[in-house]
């Protein structure tokens, strides 16, 4: 099983390495879009600003080998924070709603706005452990994880998928926030697997065992 | 619902952790990666852990030992002490670090903090502000570990901090750190209230009461706490325990479901 981690320039790639690698999976670190289509399944993680990280996709060649690689081959992917948010049309980060938006990838269709623009009532970021709940939908991603369990967040911005059935899980924030995703062989968690402990291992190792990969 | 988060304080000076009261006073507690692996496997929420001393030295931070102590770290880990600069931030995000916490460099070049949190999104930026009470509601901060005065004063400076992108405030009372006789519930709750961002209660708890109190008297987001770990029989998970007995929210262990 080969898993590759993308590694475009941003994202806390020490820590998704190193659960990887206790995982007992020996991550590749996929720093050229050519050497994509090498893997079974592909993690796209991401901190930081939308808008940059959408630059170095962009500007790395990263946007087309996706397309032909996730789309084109049905290759499974995962991804992370704002590697999630990324698989949107459109993030309205750090701009005001007369703008237009920054394209994403348009994997999954919705936009990703501003917790405050939701309406979220609570301090932003929303910073550490939350608890998820899943949707009716059944998902392998979060098999053995039960309605409940706390994974570790930190964003201030949260994906609003356009088809409702793309959710897998939100958390509660004063309002329901969008947790997880999926649509065919692409996913999406808005927590960190790779820092929420035993919880985010059994995810990651669903994805990469599971129906997934 | 959001959890409040439980956070031991490792603070790191050559070659182990040391503890001090009041910012001085230094104690060895021990070697650094056997206990961050044991706090991993107990679970704790979270980490800080801050060389005390890079600050001092012009040598480039240690990222050879951060590289280390984050092998074994699968919970949150922010990382302090000496950054200066954007690029040691990426360093230390590969390094295996989650978070950066910034001190003494954000006084000279506050715009560090606002580029931290454009390259890496604010998120990734802890400011941490110590301080000394001056008068009745009012506290200075200090920088350089606490040794030299800035002139700041807290409200002003930690909204400076939010403005400027800092993703959470960690505030300690150098008066109160390492004495274990509680928080400065006033000066916490005066920061709860100055900004929107979350708030990390830390300088004083000597008991799971302090905690309890940061949280329910000051709205504190996260408590941390280093002495009371390092030197008494309380641990991460007591400290849940006690404040889950007082109403508080707290992580829960994860417990597979195997039947699903």
């Amino acid at each position: 099983m080969k898993v590759g981690v993308i590694d475009y320039g941003v994202g806390n790639l020490g820590s998704v390495l190193r659960t990887l690698e206790e995982l007992r999976v020996a991550p590749v670190l996929v720093n050229r879009a050519i050497d994509m289509h090498a893997n079974d399944c592909l993690i796209l993680p991401g901190v930081g600003n939308f808008a940059d990280c959408a630059r170095l996709l962009e500007s790395g060649g990263w946007v087309q080998a996706l397309r032909d690689d996730v789309l084109g081959y049905n290759r499974p992917l995962l991804g992370v924070c704002v590697g999630m948010q990324l698989l949107a049309d459109v993030s309205m980060e750090g701009l005001d709603e007369t703008q237009q938006g920054t394209p994403g990838l348009g994997f999954i269709s919705g936009k990703v706005e501003h917790l405050r623009t939701l309406g979220c009532p609570h301090r932003v970021p929303h910073v550490g452990w939350n608890s998820i709940q899943r949707a009716e939908a059944q998902d392998g991603l979060f098999d053995g994880i039960p309605d409940g369990t706390d994974f570790y967040f930190v964003h201030s911005y949260a994906f609003v998928p356009r088809n409702p059935s793309d959710v897998l899980a939100t958390v509660d924030y004063g309002i329901p926030v969008t947790a997880a995703v999926r649509k065919g062989n692409v996913w999406g968690t808005q927590f960190h697997p790779e820092k929420s402990s035993r919880a985010g291992f059994r995810l990651l190792s669903n994805f990469i065992s599971g129906p997934a990969c | 619902m959001l959890k409040v988060r439980v956070i031991p304080t490792l603070l790191w000076k050559q070659f182990g952790l040391v503890k001090g009261v009041g910012f001085d006073s230094w104690r060895r507690v021990g070697p650094v990666l056997p206990a961050i692996k044991v706090y991993n496997q107990r679970e704790v929420d979270e980490l800080i852990l801050v060389d005390i001393l890079a600050h001092r030295s012009d040598e480039e931070l240690d990222y050879e030992s951060i590289d280390e102590f984050g092998q074994d770290c699968f919970v949150p880990l922010t990382v302090g002490g000496g950054i200066t600069r954007i690029e040691q931030v990426q360093r230390l995000l590969r390094a295996g670090a989650d978070k950066v916490s910034i001190n003494t460099a954000a006084y000279s070049f506050p715009g560090l903090v606002t580029e931290i949190a454009k390259r890496h999104g604010v998120q990734c930026v802890v400011a941490s502000i110590d301080v000394r009470a001056v008068d009745k509601g009012k506290w200075s901060c200090y920088s350089h570990a606490g040794t030299e005065e800035t002139g700041r004063e807290v409200v002003a400076w930690a909204r400076e901090l939010e403005d400027r992108g800092a993703g959470e405030i960690l505030v300690t009372s150098i008066e109160r750190d390492g004495t274990m006789q509680g928080y400065d519930i006033p000066l916490i709750e005066t920061l709860v209230n100055a900004v929107k961002v979350p708030v990390i209660a830390s300088g004083g708890a000597g008991n799971y009461h302090h905690l309890v109190e940061a949280v329910q008297k000051a709205g504190a987001s996260a408590v941390a706490a280093a002495s009371m770990f390092h030197f008494t029989e309380q641990t991460p998970a007591g400290a849940k325990a006690a404040l889950a007995e007082a109403g508080i929210p707290v992580r829960k262990t994860f417990r597979p479901n195997e039947g699903d």
